[in-house]
């Protein structure tokens, strides 16, 4: 494989490196970069003046606060999960461990739809719990419980799934050599483990936030789309695309989209400083493969 | 402080890693637990310093699995409370911090009470980095150390916590021969210095030979055999032992009147063990060191025809073929050899001066 590959590259000739480069140019050019620059033409076509007042009205901000918090129970909720199920699989053998491995997947092979439809069978009115949680006036479905219910479900995975490969990899034997050394369970995972998996931690994290924030269909089932209450940033965007108020929609959705900027540039950033701290290569190959899911 | 490890089995699957050994091992001695790979060495190892546990499921009639450590039984206490110091394959250094953190993270992470100051960590850290010769090494990161170096690293560290037994797995099977030897030497220097009660393990019978007081032979999870490295050389006690510890040629012949008869009715004249009884194939074993080689006629000599010789070394090794075509690997000096005045093509006489007799059904 290697060896076709050292006598064929280098010798393609130039018509066809260029026109793959040009080709892949293209593309991205057509499917990435020129919705993105759309997004933010249309945002901004009306002027400066509505696109301000679109992202500062009452509801797009309670939308955006909606958004924030929802990650910010979601994320810390998940990577605490994620960490331990990584634990658990990467570093012991037990019966059910294939099991809870394709569990883990679950999230990425149902559609997010499904997802969001899950808990309201569980918990909404006619749903399972339905009438034992109204006796006690608990809501979840068309609450925010429901919307970070579902935002955890969707972006379980992300964690859970940056972290095995890296701990698997790096195997038992600095867990085992602290605690010949007389360190306790939580002094080897705060002082061994921890610092061994903190870039690919982050990465999932990234990852997560990203997908908490964006996350559409399964929000959508379960939020009942009250505004200023229970909608997201990205139902608001819909809300607002349906309602033909394109400007605001799309200014909302530039906000969205810088997020993912933002997104992408902190994993590039953390991607570098990881290539740089992690000396012997283990971590950042997993790191730089990661990102190709 | 003595180990004393009883009935110990330990199972992976259907895979019997460790078959119900027991051992002993003196206070303050260096023993090297020697076999081939999958032999249950370093299952034992593993099993002393608690990081695995033995089967507790003892078949009937079998005594439970027990663990002694300077007397007291440990087979309850938690890996690390044993006061152990290992030693991993791969070392297992800490590669997020620096050499003096590495070889301070036993002192750091003892509980507050009986914690040494920083001061005190700090001053044993030199000491050990001074003793292990790596003293301007402390600021660097393991990614930044020769194989040879991250060795005394993990040295230092297991040894930072004054443990009273230290247990080390394959110490020199990551190195190259050149700075395995040199290692080597030192470790035997460094033992005879602190005499703290060491096991290592090895698959190289030549390294267990030469630094160990005990040797431990191990085979398919049992025990072969135990002793001094002269005893295991000179006196094996199977022909697994025989096999495994050095060159070694391997005859056939069979017992008559109590003495091994060889191919082209050669007689040796020495005396067949008392379980080898008349009328018996026997597996004979010579060392080829251990044969004399003649131009003329020898009593008790092979007819041999010497095929190949290979002077470069500090001995002549003539490879000869005995009668019934076997091969026969001989060793001898070089003054010898230029006495002698042979050629290869040559017939000559091989008589061995000595030779270990098993029964030929002994099962390896």
């Amino acid at each position: 494989m290697s060896n076709f590959a050292s006598r064929t590259a280098p010798r393609e000739s130039a018509l066809v490196r260029w026109s793959l480069t040009a080709g892949v140019l293209v593309f991205l050019g057509l499917f990435l970069v020129l919705p993105l620059a759309a997004v933010i033409a249309e945002a901004l076509g009306a002027g400066l003046r509505v696109y301000w007042e679109s992202i500062t009205e009452p509801d797009a901000l309670s939308a955006l606060r909606l958004t924030f918090l929802v990650a910010a129970i979601a994320v810390p909720l998940n990577m605490v999960f994620g960490v331990c199920a990584a634990w658990a699989i990467a570093k012991f053998r037990f019966r059910g461990r294939g099991l809870l491995l394709t569990l883990i997947d679950l999230p990425l092979a149902v559609s997010p739809v499904v997802s969001g439809m899950v808990y309201v069978l569980l918990f909404g009115l006619h749903g399972w719990f339905g009438p034992w949680l109204r006796e006690r006036d608990i809501e979840i479905i068309f609450a925010l419980p429901g919307i970070v219910l579902a935002t955890i479900f969707v972006t379980f995975p992300y964690v859970a799934r940056e972290l095995i490969p890296l701990m698997e990899a790096q195997g038992n034997e600095q867990e085992e050599a602290a605690l010949v050394l007389g360190a306790s369970g939580l002094q080897t995972f705060v002082r061994v483990t921890l610092p061994n998996i903190k870039w690919g931690l982050l990465y999932g994290v990234i990852l997560c936030n990203a997908r908490a924030m964006g996350e559409f269909g399964a929000v959508s089932v379960v939020s009942g789309h009250i505004r200023g209450k229970t909608n997201t940033l990205p139902l608001h965007v819909e809300i607002l695309y349906n309602e033909y108020n394109t400007a605001a929609a799309f200014a909302c959705a530039s906000l969205l989209a810088m997020l993912g900027l933002v997104t992408l540039v902190a994993k590039q950033v953390v991607g570098r400083l990881a290539r740089g701290a992690q000396d012997d290569g283990v971590g950042s190959e997993l790191l730089a493969g990661g990102g190709a899911r | 402080m003595s180990i004393r490890v009883s009935n110990i089995t330990k199972r992976f699957g259907r895979f019997i890693a460790v078959d119900d050994v027991s051992l002993t091992i003196p206070d303050g001695q260096l023993v090297a637990l020697l076999g081939p790979s999958g032999s249950g060495k370093s299952t034992l190892l593993r099993i002393i310093a608690g990081l695995e546990q033995p089967d507790t499921m003892g078949e009937k009639g079998k005594a439970a699995a027990a663990i002694h450590l300077a007397g007291a039984e440990v087979s309850a206490t938690k890996v690390a409370e044993r006061g152990i110091g290992f030693v991993f394959q791969h070392y297992a250094l800490f590669r997020h911090m620096t050499v003096f953190e590495n070889i301070a993270f036993g002192l750091r992470v003892m509980p507050r009470a009986t914690r040494p100051t920083k001061g005190e960590i700090a001053e044993r850290v030199n000491e050990l980095l001074g003793l292990m010769q790596i003293d301007s090494l402390g600021g660097r990161l393991p990614s930044q150390l020769s194989g040879g170096q991250r060795q005394r690293v993990a040295l230092a560290r297991a040894l930072a916590t004054k443990p009273s037994v230290l247990l080390l797995d394959e110490p020199f099977g990551a190195l190259d021969a050149k700075v395995r030897q040199g290692l080597r030497k030192w470790l035997r220097k460094l033992h005879d210095e602190i005499h703290v009660t060491s096991v290592f393990v090895t698959h190289d019978q030549e390294e267990a030979l030469e630094l160990a007081d005990r040797v431990v032979v191990m085979n398919r999870g049992r025990i072969e055999q135990e002793g001094t490295p002269d005893e295991l050389f000179h006196r094996p006690a199977t022909p697994f032992v025989a096999e495994f510890l050095g060159q070694v040629n391997l005859i056939k012949g069979h017992i008559h009147n109590g003495h091994a008869i060889l191919a082209g009715n050669v007689t040796l004249p020495h005396n067949a063990p008392g379980l080898v009884t008349d009328g018996r194939q026997a597996r004979l074993y010579i060392r080829p060191h251990e044969i004399e080689l003649s131009a003329t006629a020898l009593s008790h000599g092979l007819p041999v025809r010497l095929l190949r010789v290979r002077l470069a070394g500090p001995t002549v090794k003539v490879e000869a073929l005995g009668p019934d075509s076997q091969t026969l690997d001989i060793e001898l000096s070089h003054d010898r050899w230029r006495q002698l005045n042979l050629n290869p093509g040559d017939e000559a006489f091989a008589r061995p001066s000595d030779v270990r007799i098993f029964p030929d059904d002994y099962a390896i």
